[in-house]
């Protein structure tokens, strides 16, 4: 994981991690970007300047900081993948827990969930627009298909490798039932269902675009669409960028998370 | 060691067990017996891989046996009994690591204590093993040595009758080692229990105990009970060099290597 990595770090990286140099070569990238595509002059790939200037005027120069546009596009598409993500997790964690300490239902539900895991989550998507109503309930469905298995099957690997000796002394101290499970088998656990979490939450936003490309009347993923479709290449740049960024921002809301609760795994050194 | 209470705190009878896997079956005890007074300290002395530590596990309910019976205070064992405290070798495993040291101590708990009675027994069991500054720790932050005491402290918290060891000291530096075995020395007299302590080593074996119980190679066998007459004040430095230390060294020796009894040594030679 990131936060072990960088614990790591030998004397020849330690430039590289400082953030001055780091975000030099993002700040570099942008430059690079903008000579290129004003030297080119193609309609179809504005200068990131141009991007920016769109994207402020569709989404923050609004009433209050937000635009109509953004309340419409942007916080739907953010709840989906949160919303999406956060049933996603309890189910996995729980149907997890369970696999990875129960080795009947595990020889059970083994063919199943490999057969259920192996669908592409798109597939569905016109099953769940037939099953569910258009819009947020599909989007949901197809999310929460998506996204469960990473972290059903990462709990389930942590929870079947929680230490044998960790689990004798739970048994012979009479940790048992809820109580083991809170302060033995989550725990050992946490790592794996971490890492879970993070390949869901990466999901989560592939699916989110993806199932608002479909039969959507709001959500960035629309917007997407509505803007290649007039032809306003701009917009629809801007709506790429913003996506790259919400990723971005997610995935270091839950790097943050993770350094905080996970601290133990590299307190020993 | 017969005291108003003759039941013994462990009795095992005609122990075996045998462990299948991909067809062939390994016999690890077969037909072992062995009885432990109350407030008595016995070590199972036994080469490596002799099966001493399933015999623990089984009389700490861990492990059933495929034949035989072990009893503790009288009671047949099915399941973990109560009043038990275990201490495992690996002590980097059997920490909680995300848990503080207080937290791993008071693990050790029975879940019905109250939250006041929890946070004093704890504080004292860390006391007792001398980490009362290491209570907000975590386990990765100790020394080896230090972390085997939380697991000492964490047995000790639950007021064991009752106290088990496999190869407690084995993952530790020498000087480490011989501070633990002071240290047990030292709360089993402060705290009254029957230890029962599995290791490999002759001289451990002697230091800590009232007696040492030699087993054979795999499958385990009794091949010696030896009585340590030693008295309870022992010390790392003079005990060792005792006449009775040493020559109960010679024995044991002898029956890890072949089963035979060394002679008695010449009475003269102070």
């Amino acid at each position: 994981m990131a936060a072990v990595e960088r614990r790591g770090g030998g004397v020849g990286v330690t430039g590289a991690r400082s953030p001055l140099v780091r975000w030099g070569v993002f700040a570099l990238a942008l430059v690079v970007w903008e000579l290129a595509a004003r030297a080119a002059g193609s309609a179809f790939f504005p200068p990131p300047s141009a991007i920016a200037a769109a994207g402020w005027a569709l989404w923050f120069s609004g009433p209050a900081v937000l635009t109509e546009g953004a309340w419409a596009d942007v916080l739907p598409s953010v709840g989906r993948v949160l919303a999406g993500w956060a049933v996603s997790g309890v189910i996995g964690i729980a149907v997890g827990l369970l696999l990875g300490r129960s080795r009947r239902a595990t020889e059970y539900l083994a063919p199943l969930l490999a057969f259920a895991r192996a669908l592409p989550p798109p597939v569905l998507i016109p099953v769940f627009l037939v099953l569910f109503a258009a819009g947020t309930p599909m989007q949901l469905a197809t999310i929460v298909f998506g996204t469960v298995w990473p972290v059903l099957l990462a709990t389930a690997a942590g929870a079947r490798d929680v230490d044998p000796v960790t689990i004798d002394t739970a048994e012979v101290y009479g940790v048992a039932g809820l109580r083991r499970l809170r302060r033995v088998i989550l725990p050992a656990s946490a790592p794996r269902i971490v890492a879970g979490l993070r390949v869901s939450l990466s999901l989560a936003l592939i699916l989110m675009v993806v199932s608002e490309l479909v039969a959507s009347t709001n959500g960035l993923g629309h917007q997407l669409v509505v803007a290649q479709r007039s032809f306003d290449f701009t917009a629809m740049w801007a709506a790429i960028v913003l996506l790259g960024a919400v990723g971005y921002a997610l995935n270091a809301a839950l790097l943050g998370v993770e350094r905080r609760a996970l601290g133990w795994t590299t307190a020993g050194g | 060691m017969k005291g108003a209470d003759v039941t013994p705190m462990v009795e095992v009878t005609d122990l075996a067990v045998a462990f299948r896997e991909a067809g062939h079956t390994t016999t690890v005890l077969d037909g072992l017996s062995l009885r432990v007074a109350r407030d008595e300290v016995v070590c199972l002395l036994g080469p490596s891989g002799c099966g001493k530590s399933t015999l623990l596990r089984c009389l700490a309910g861990l492990r059933a046996p495929d034949r035989g019976e072990v009893r503790l205070r009288g009671e047949p064992v099915a399941g973990v009994p109560d009043g038990l405290g275990v201490v495992f070798q690996d002590y980097g495993r059997s920490l909680l690591p995300w848990s503080t040291v207080a937290r791993n101590v008071d693990f050790g708990l029975p879940a019905d204590l109250d939250r006041a009675t929890r946070r004093a027994r704890t504080a004292q069991a860390l006391e007792a093993v001398g980490l009362a500054d290491a209570a907000a720790r975590r386990p990765g932050q100790l020394s080896g040595g230090m972390q085997q005491r939380v697991a000492i402290a964490r047995a000790l918290a639950r007021r064991p009758d009752l106290l088990l060891m496999d190869e407690p000291f084995a993952s530790v530096d020498a000087l480490t080692r011989a501070d633990l075995e002071d240290l047990l020395l030292r709360v089993r007299r402060e705290y009254a229990m029957t230890v029962v302590l599995v290791t490999h080593d002759i001289d451990e074996s002697i230091y800590l105990s009232d007696r040492v119980v030699v087993l054979s190679p795999r499958p385990a066998a009794v091949v010696a009970d030896l009585a340590v007459d030693l008295g309870g004040d022992r010390d790392q430095i003079t005990t060792r060099e005792s006449h009775a230390f040493v020559h109960l060294r010679a024995r044991a020796a002898s029956l890890l290597r072949d089963g035979s009894d060394a002679p008695e040594p010449a009475q003269d030679t102070v």
